[in-house]
């Protein structure tokens, strides 16, 4: 089983951020004012596209682990989330 | 490596594959359903704690079928590593995607789908007093317009592409089913005061650092809106890749089935949006079908092929209502993004015979989304048509495709 929490506490580009259990990544980033997650090979600003893990465009990396879909994870408490945007 | 066997194995979790998997598991067979996402539901029923409870059915979410390295076989990627999962029968419950169609400015963060700005909402994505302009084509955008709207978002406008005598053949034909009447009342009185534009699209959207406004084109001319969300989507397209991994024929991107979701490889099934777009009750009907014939019940199966067909019915009108316009292939100008992964635009591929020389030419197609998105707009803009799929079927970490192969070998 996992632990229920109602809020869980994580950090986005140092900062930290509370987010309603059951949230994604992608809300986390929202709230800590993210909305460009990442750059294209030319260097423009990208956010998520499709919300459902197809376009890839929101990958972060979480917990050192590059490339994680932001919309398809969710917050865990104490995760360190890095945007690349 | 992890591995694991069950007689009937169901890839993706909404309301077909959740349809399958339990059928089957009423019939006896021990079930695995396997979806890519963190709670099972699909798109449909995302967010709705919708759970399989049948004691003969285990579900693995959060997990990727990223290969089937071997018949019967197929590999399977999660976050903390990877299986081999071993089946006798199996069937694709894959969904679809939506269609995105390029058009200056559509790479903003913040240009979102449609049904992908609600999926996002749904996962946590503050959407309250939030500006936004519903785009696109389908009933999808009404239904996304009535979630946001519904939860604090303040929907501008929703721009339809196909026109008013369509929309209202349309309805006609919802108004005979009272279910889908019912529905339809639902929808209007959400959606009271939200002002629907028909016969208009989104021409560019707007911003630095994301969507500010986006200017549409209407029948009255051109019109600019504020907006923080451009929430746009141009129909559904089904997801085939991995049913095109395991040799299954397609047909106008379309997984091909026989009366009992059987695919051109025996053994594997399919149904739902995979099979063609048809909305909800017809993914329903097509899980039971596939869970019956995955569990040998050929009767039972071919007993519900008259309510198919009566879905079926609704899905063609569905694909005539809301064809999409050819005007909306010049949407794109030269310099328009069309590949966002590689960042190849527009006067790039306009010259390319097919989507093998784009791809050889251009690196069109061969980014993370491996061609998920350009690819429905190639099809549209340049009629370059389907592809076989190649491995693996999603970006895969590399210990998953060592250890397959060491697990396989």
């Amino acid at each position: 089983m996992r632990r229920v929490r109602e809020i869980v506490a994580l950090s986005v580009n140092g900062r930290r951020v509370e987010v309603a259990a059951g949230s994604t990544v992608l809300a986390a980033a929202a709230l800590a004012g993210k909305m460009a997650l990442r750059r294209s090979p030319a260097g423009q600003p990208r956010g998520a596209l499709c919300g459902m893990g197809v376009c890839f465009e929101c990958r972060v990396t979480i917990d050192g682990v590059a490339h994680r879909r932001a919309c398809q994870t969710l917050c865990a408490e104490g995760m360190e989330v890095r945007t690349d945007g | 490596m992890g591995e694991r066997r069950a007689e009937v194995v169901v890839v993706g979790a909404g309301p077909a594959g959740m349809t399958a998997a339990t059928r089957a598991a009423e019939c006896g067979c021990r079930v695995l359903l396997i979806d890519d996402n963190p709670e099972v539901g699909g798109q449909i029923w995302r967010g709705d704690g919708r759970r399989v409870e049948h004691p003969s059915i285990a579900v693995a979410r959060a997990r990727r079928v990223v290969d089937a390295p071997d018949a019967g076989t197929l590999l399977v990627e999660g976050p903390e590593g990877c299986e081999l999962v071993g089946y006798e029968r199996l069937v694709l419950c894959t969904g679809a995607r939506e269609r995105f169609l390029p058009f200056p400015g559509w790479t903003l963060p913040n240009v979102t789908g449609a049904g992908g700005l609600q999926a996002m909402a749904k996962g946590g994505l503050p959407i309250a007093d939030k500006r936004v302009v519903v785009a696109g084509s389908g009933p999808l955008l009404l239904a996304a317009a009535a979630y946001l709207h519904a939860h604090g978002a303040g929907v501008a406008l929703i721009a339809e592409q196909t026109t008013w005598p369509r929309l209202a053949w349309f309805a006609t034909h919802v108004a005979r089913s009272a279910e889908k009447r019912r529905q339809a009342l639902e929808l209007r009185q959400a959606l009271a005061g939200v002002p629907l534009l028909a016969g208009a699209w989104p021409v560019e959207a707007h911003g630095d650092e994301r969507v500010t406004s986006v200017t549409l084109r209407t029948p009255r001319g051109r019109r600019t809106v504020a907006c923080d969300y451009l929430a746009c989507g141009f129909g559904l397209i089904p997801n085939v890749e991995l049913a095109r991994r395991l040799g299954c024929q397609t047909r106008a991107g379309a997984v091909v089935v026989d009366d009992l979701q059987e695919t051109s490889v025996r053994g594997v099934f399919a149904a739902g949006e995979a099979t063609g777009i048809g909305g909800l009750d017809l993914s329903l009907v097509e899980g039971e079908i596939a869970g019956y014939a995955a569990a040998g019940r050929g009767r039972e199966a071919r007993a519900l092929r008259p309510r198919r067909a009566r879905a079926q019915r609704f899905a063609a009108a569905l694909e005539r209502a809301f064809a999409l316009r050819a005007e909306l292939k010049m949407l794109p100008d030269a310099q328009t993004t069309i590949c966002r992964c590689e960042d190849v635009r527009f006067e790039q591929l306009a010259c390319q015979p097919s989507r093998r020389a784009a791809k050889l030419h251009t690196r069109c197609g061969m980014g993370a989304c491996q061609g998920r998105i350009c690819g429905g707009a190639a099809d549209f803009l340049f009629g370059w048509g389907d592809e076989r799929s190649r491995p693996p079927v999603f970006p895969t970490r590399i210990e998953t495709l060592i250890a397959s192969e060491r697990g396989t070998s």
